[in-house]
């Protein structure tokens, strides 16, 4: 075997009452994909970004080949080949695809204005782009413009234009539909194949089956083992993150009421030229599978009323319900539970307790003024039930990992009495402990009575948790799949387009 | 967050005191009583604009206009009463109307037509002070003649026990806002709106409205300090009348807490904010400062005092 490109030994990161990594070690050798796996808090994120300079090392070393070095910054990883792709994408959303992939390093022409030379930059960023396959998209497209995936791909044509020899990736595909992720790993085995060694993070285990060499597992911030390329497989990977056995799931078989839900010919803003209409039973899981972009949240958001129709009807519990307000929603029983936390589940400054009471105020007051005692022990009450970790229900929902803060979502509308709950991607970002316990809730509201619609591109949890999947293409439902015809190719098929009509 | 907003209360009243120590220190005149009453009247005036202009700035917003909305007010207040002698009751609840309609009017074009607040507030500030000159033909309106609102004039400008009322007025207000604002559902959904107004109308909330009422609010307290203003200063010349207020509400808003992002405030703070500019004004005067100096001096108190909150906030 070559000598390692990078090595780190004994690693130690302490954080203000926390101690982040302890000593750790990891090496990576030349052209080889390792995939770092671990539950939330692990401390999967601090160990790359101690590699790409954001976080210094408070012992232990780090050896570049085979010379230790101290990196300082990220302009210092970057010196040592070192490419960082965050969670959150860095781009200027404004700039073109080529001055986000030369920011800070623009072609000059000569002169006292430094004027940019445009001839160079787009020639030079289209050589990036094309060498990442990509040749669809001109190096002057505005970057806001442009899906997700692009996005990201910038990101990675800016690290390979700066001679990038290790990339960092952390969770690339999160927020990838399922072509595109297929896209970013088959580029990642490219870049391998050129030489470019890849360190990721991801909580999808089928990714880091199908593309990964090695496996390298953090618990508590520790290393908790590794797997070669022979040895991945879901169980094995399982067992090193959470250090026990975890069944893979089954829908469970509870037998769906009467109709609560009925959605007929509904048209969203997004897509007012289709029609949309199903219905939903009490009790039921009902997984939505499609591409990102379907249109799955689209309708949702309808549904829920944060978003006006553009015709249709949407009947609850026999009743029509008021077009575009989310009030009118809340009051029938309709709570969503939306796929972006941060932005629209939660005020995350605020306070857990603040947070849980704010959609039923009025259950904690009386002439408009709030008791407190009341929220409190309420508060504290559905945190406890639903397992949010948390010293105290005064602690502010910004500092709790994804899992908790989803909790708190979940227990905003559990102090209602919810007939139909909508997840949008409950688990994106979510690590396998919290994904557990939220599959759990979800199948003790659904035994409850309460119908839940499921939005979810994460194929393991469709499959894992629906008794029945509606598939959405392009605006539209191209299929409806009961228990027995579920599988990851019938669905696939139709989030490709396929209608049932044709795929059977 | 409640403690950060008690620090940071607790900090501009120790800023206070030991501003009024050194200028009592400086010049004994400061604590004479006819000196404080005055201080008191000031601090009641700007005082209750002041919260309004903090409430519009608690969800996130910005209300430019209050100033020549007082302005215009004082002018048809002036017009109404000594022109065309309605009874006084009937005129204050005119001009309180006028200010609900106008707060009101541009809170809709914020919610509905998604315009910006600075730049809604703005043109308010220009079409106020447009209004006020051309329905006042650019003279000087006065409230000095007496006829028929005696009674209005005592309850705006006197005291009790040598307490203004102005004063007095300030403290009720600050009371009643600060137990909506802290401890009411409306108070807990302005402060939400201002954090994450999208999360807030997931949530059910009609935001919407909310935001509305912020601007009528700041418009209502604008007219009952252009009212307490008008009589204060007797007569109105309505291009000079109350301009830069509302950077004064502003600067008072920002001083005790209130962040220009929206979410953080508190009724306290931007009280102590308003009499610490006040006591800074005095200072000027007091100690012979140019009185030409009087804005540059507020505004590097009022630097100062962000960058060391800043500065706190960092550790």
């Amino acid at each position: 075997m070559p000598a390692p490109l990078l090595e780190l030994r004994g690693v130690t990161k302490r954080f203000p009452g926390v101690l982040a990594l302890s000593e750790v070690s990891l090496e990576v050798y030349p052209g080889e994909i390792v995939a770092l796996i671990g539950e939330n808090g692990a401390g999967k994120s601090t160990l790359l970004k101690t590699l790409g300079g954001v976080h210094q090392p408070d012992e232990g070393s780090i050896q570049i080949d085979g010379k230790p070095v101290t990196i300082r910054d990220v302009n210092d990883a970057m010196a040592f080949g070192i490419g960082f792709i965050h969670q959150e994408l860095n781009v200027l959303d404004n700039v073109d695809v080529a001055g986000n992939i030369y920011l800070g390093r623009e072609p000059v022409m000569g002169g006292p204005l430094r004027l940019i030379n445009r001839k160079k930059i787009h020639a030079d960023a289209a050589r990036y782009m094309k060498r990442l396959g990509i040749t669809s998209v001109p190096t002057t497209a505005r970057v806001g413009d442009l899906p997700i995936a692009y996005q990201q791909m910038v990101e990675i044509a800016k690290a390979l234009s700066m001679d990038t020899r290790i990339l960092l990736m952390d969770e690339p595909t999160s927020s990838l539909t399922l072509s595109e992720t297929e896209t970013l790993l088959k580029i990642t085995q490219d870049l391998r194949a050129e030489g470019v060694s890849i360190v990721y993070i991801s909580h999808r285990l089928s990714e880091v089956m199908q593309i990964a060499d090695r496996v390298v597992a953090l618990r508590d911030g520790k290393n908790a083992g590794g797997l070669s390329r022979e040895q991945i497989t879901h169980d094995n990977m399982v067992k090193l993150m959470v250090g026990r056995d975890i069944a893979f799931r089954t829908p469970a078989a509870t037998k769906p009421g009467e109709t609560v839900l009925e959605v007929k010919d509904l048209r969203t803003q997004r897509y007012p030229g289709q029609n949309v209409s199903f219905t939903l039973k009490r009790g039921e899981i009902v997984g939505f599978a499609g591409l990102v972009g379907a249109g799955r949240s689209e309708v949702a958001q309808t549904i829920f009323g944060v978003d006006r129709p553009a015709g249709g009807q949407i009947i609850m519990n026999g009743a029509r319900l008021p077009a575009g307000s989310p009030a009118a929603a809340i009051e029938a029983g309709i709570y969503l539970i939306p796929e972006d936390r941060r932005k629209t589940g939660l005020v995350t400054s605020m306070t857990i307790r603040e947070n849980i009471t704010l959609p039923a105020l009025g259950r904690y007051s009386s002439a408009g003024l709030l008791n407190f005692g009341k929220e409190v022990s309420e508060s504290e009450r559905l945190s406890r039930e639903l397992r949010v970790k948390a010293h105290t229900v005064e602690q502010r929902v910004k500092n709790l990992s994804g899992g908790n803060q989803q909790k708190v979502v979940l227990a905003k509308w559990m102090a209602l009495e919810p007939k139909l709950l909508i997840f949008d991607e409950p688990t994106r970002g979510i690590d396998v402990g919290a994904k557990a316990e939220i599959y759990d809730l979800m199948r003790k509201l659904a035994e409850n009575g309460v119908a839940v619609m499921m939005i979810s591109s994460d194929m393991e949890e469709v499959l894992g948790e629906s008794q029945r999947v509606v598939v959405m293409h392009e605006g539209s439902i191209s299929g409806f799949l009961d228990r027995p015809e579920c599988s990851e190719e019938a669905v696939m098929r139709l989030a490709v387009g396929h209608h049932q009509a044709a795929a059977t | 967050m409640k403690q950060l907003f008690l620090k940071r209360e607790a900090g501009i009243f120790i800023l206070l005191a030991v501003l009024c120590t050194v200028v009592a220190i400086l010049n004994p005149h400061f604590l004479k009583p006819q000196n404080l009453q005055n201080e008191g009247r000031l601090i009641g005036m700007f005082g209750i604009f002041s919260i309004g202009a903090g409430i519009v700035i608690i969800t996130g917003g910005i209300d430019l206009s209050t100033g020549s909305l007082m302005a215009l007010l004082g002018v048809q207040l002036a017009i109404i009463l000594v022109e065309k002698h309605w009874p006084w009751p009937v005129a204050i609840l005119t001009v309180l109307i006028t200010a609900g309609l106008l707060g009101l009017a541009q809170g809709v074009l914020i919610t509905r037509l998604k315009l910006q607040p600075f730049i809604v507030t703005l043109c308010g500030l220009l079409i106020y002070r447009g209004t006020a000159q051309t329905i006042a033909h650019d003279e000087t309106k006065g409230l000095g003649v007496n006829t028929g609102f005696e009674l209005l004039q005592k309850l705006t400008t006197g005291e009790v026990c040598g307490v203004p009322n102005q004063f007095i007025l300030l403290v009720i207000i600050a009371i009643i806002m600060w137990v909506v604002l802290h401890r009411s559902v409306y108070g807990r959904y302005l402060f939400a709106i201002g954090q994450n107004e999208a999360a807030t109308r997931y949530s059910g909330i009609g935001t919407r409205g909310i935001i509305v009422s912020a601007y009528v609010l700041s418009g209502l307290f604008g007219a009952i300090s252009g009212i307490l203003f008008a009589f204060y200063s007797v007569s109105i010349s309505p291009a000079s009348h109350a301009q830069f207020y509302e950077l004064y509400g502003i600067a008072a808003a920002v001083l005790g807490g209130c962040s220009l992002a929206g979410g953080e405030g508190s009724i306290i703070g931007i009280v102590l904010g308003t009499a610490l500019l006040q006591v800074l004004q005095n200072l000027v005067i007091l100690l012979n400062i140019p009185s030409s100096l009087n804005f540059a001096v507020m505004g590097g108190v009022i630097l100062i005092g962000v960058i060391a909150d800043q500065l706190l906030k960092k550790k």
